[in-house]
């Protein structure tokens, strides 16, 4: 793991100066019998950012994350992930793709079958030429991340639903992928929960400076992120100094009526004077 | 229930039929392509073959015990008994044992597949094997594709012969008929036609079997209900296939070997 940071300047990951964009939506739109779920959407990713999506339960938000995978095709428009056009990629020209892409599901979705290990390992073991012992590290290192280090052994149905995302978050960052997708993380957990979640999700932000894109419901688990730091030295998510904020490479999209409808940070955000984003934030 | 116009109906039916074509071609066409899994295989061989084989040896045994003794009655009305062996060997080798075993196989194995991989779909895990970067037809289905065919084609021949030992036990302990004479009637009679039959359709079957319970499987929706209706379709669907693909590869067979 790198070196703890120690000035504020350090401990920061700082946007880039004409940052590199990770992933770029142009004009998407989809539609599932006849319904239209997202029209005309764009929006951009730089490198190192990370993106809260929020809208009311089936705005599209999770359909973004399968847009980004290429797991759904749009009717219209185009996407580009890392610089390649996903909407013109073979479903076989995706796999490569898709292994610089870590992905966490709203479900977990851990493979019941196999035990914790070998979920985490999953992605080592189809590359098939990682020695033994270093897969086994690498397990090791990555349930360590989500400190989950005696849960090797176990099946995902003997672990709690804040473990089994602990697991889903140690799957996917177990390549360090160049771009994480969460699909609501915390949904469905209690407090204390979702705050762990929530600091592993700064701590990747802050310590790897990975790309995300963070679909959630809940704008208090946003809020969190965009006013909190990792620190290494402590191992724990702290709060920014007063003057600080704003350094968070920390974006919000806002999904509504099929449509984006606000794109930009926390306090462009609370300065909105949209009716519709002051009854959602407030 | 929701009514759906003819159009709509047929549309749907050409759909499917589309769909499990391509499934069916991509999952020989990934035996050409890279990465095989090859532990998934023998993994799935034990599970269908092996795990199958006690059904397979009690169907294949008590076919061959009952023809033995409902053809006893017949034959001994025209004094041909001596002929019973003969006709237990061509009607297990040719028909019954290939088509029993692809009965009993799909009911225990084509479900399986389509309530694993249903499953895994609602669950979502088949969209993680995908976001991982895994093909899962190349994982899942292929496997499951080769082990079946593969095992199929044994556990037929074992049928076959327990079918002929089933009914060597009737004719010798029911019926009073010399075991000699049993085994070397029942052996000379068959052809390399016959054989050539019998062997020909657990390859199809196995192929029908393992695609069509894939197919019903990866394409569930609709929760634990869709996964339950995906496994039910799964065996009616391979059981009829099994039963038309015998009628026309029997008369193409027949055909090809000049039978009368």
């Amino acid at each position: 793991m790198a070196a703890p940071p120690s000035t504020i300047e350090q401990r920061l990951p700082s946007q880039p100066d004409g940052a590199t964009e990770i992933i770029v939506f142009e004009n998407v739109s989809i539609a599932f019998d006849e319904k239209k779920v997202l029209e005309g959407i764009s929006f951009r990713l730089n490198k190192g950012e990370t993106k809260a999506i929020f809208g009311v339960a089936g705005s599209g938000k999770s359909t973004i994350l399968k847009l980004t995978l290429g797991l759904l095709k749009p009717d219209e428009g185009h996407i580009y992930v890392l610089g390649e056009d996903v909407t013109q990629m073979r479903e076989n020209d995706l796999f490569d793709l898709r292994r610089k892409i870590g992905m966490v599901f709203q479900e977990s979705a851990l493979f019941d079958s196999l035990t914790v290990r070998e979920n985490v390992a999953f992605r080592l073991l189809e590359e098939g030429n990682i020695p033994e012992e270093e897969v086994e590290k690498r397990v090791r290192e990555a349930l360590s991340f989500v400190e989950l280090e005696g849960t090797m052994d176990k099946f995902p149905s003997e672990l709690s639903g804040g473990m089994r995302r602990r697991v889903a978050i140690a799957r996917a960052i177990i390549t360090q992928p160049e771009i994480l997708l969460y699909d609501s993380p915390t949904g469905g957990l209690d407090p204390v929960t979702s705050t762990t979640i929530i600091q592993l999700i700064v701590k990747q932000r802050d310590v790897y400076k990975t790309s995300s894109l963070l679909v959630t419901h809940r704008l208090q688990d946003a809020f969190t992120m965009a006013t909190h730091y990792f620190d290494l030295k402590a191992n724990e998510m702290r709060p920014l100094p007063p003057g600080a904020r704003g350094e968070i490479p920390m974006g919000f999209l806002i999904l509504h009526d099929c449509k984006v409808i606000f794109d930009g940070n926390a306090h462009e955000l609370a300065q909105s004077k949209d009716e519709y984003i002051r009854e959602y934030i407030s | 229930m929701e009514l759906i116009s003819p159009t709509e109906f047929v549309r749907d039916i050409v759909q499917t039929i589309e769909d499990y074509s391509l499934l069916a071609g991509q999952s020989v066409a990934n035996l050409f392509r890279h990465p095989r899994y090859f532990a998934d295989m023998l993994q799935q061989a034990d599970l269908i073959g092996v795990g199958s084989l006690p059904i397979v040896v009690l169907t294949g045994f008590f076919t061959g015990a009952v023809l033995a003794l409902n053809s006893s009655t017949t034959l001994q009305r025209f004094g041909s008994l001596s002929l019973l062996g003969q006709l237990v060997s061509v009607g297990m080798v040719r028909e019954l044992g290939p088509v029993l075993t692809g009965l009993m196989v799909a009911g225990r194995n084509s479900s399986g597949m389509a309530s694993e991989l249903g499953s895994m779909v609602v669950t979502e895990q088949i969209d993680a094997m995908r976001a991982l970067g895994t093909d899962p037809t190349k994982k899942l289905i292929t496997p499951r594709v080769v082990s079946t065919v593969f095992m199929l084609f044994f556990l037929t021949i074992i049928s076959d012969l327990l079918g002929m030992v089933g009914g060597g036990a009737v004719a010798r302990g029911l019926l009073g008929i010399n075991s000699h004479q049993y085994w070397s009637t029942a052996w000379q009679i068959l052809t390399f036609q016959d054989v050539f039959m019998g062997l020909v359709k657990p390859l199809l079957f196995g192929f029908i079997i393992s695609t069509v319970g894939c197919y019903y499987g990866i394409s569930a929706r609709g929760g634990t209900q869709g996964v339950g209706r995906a496994t039910t379709q799964a065996v009616v669907a391979s059981s009829v296939f099994i039963l038309l693909v015998d009628f026309f590869v029997t008369k193409l067979l027949m055909a090809v070997f000049g039978y009368q």
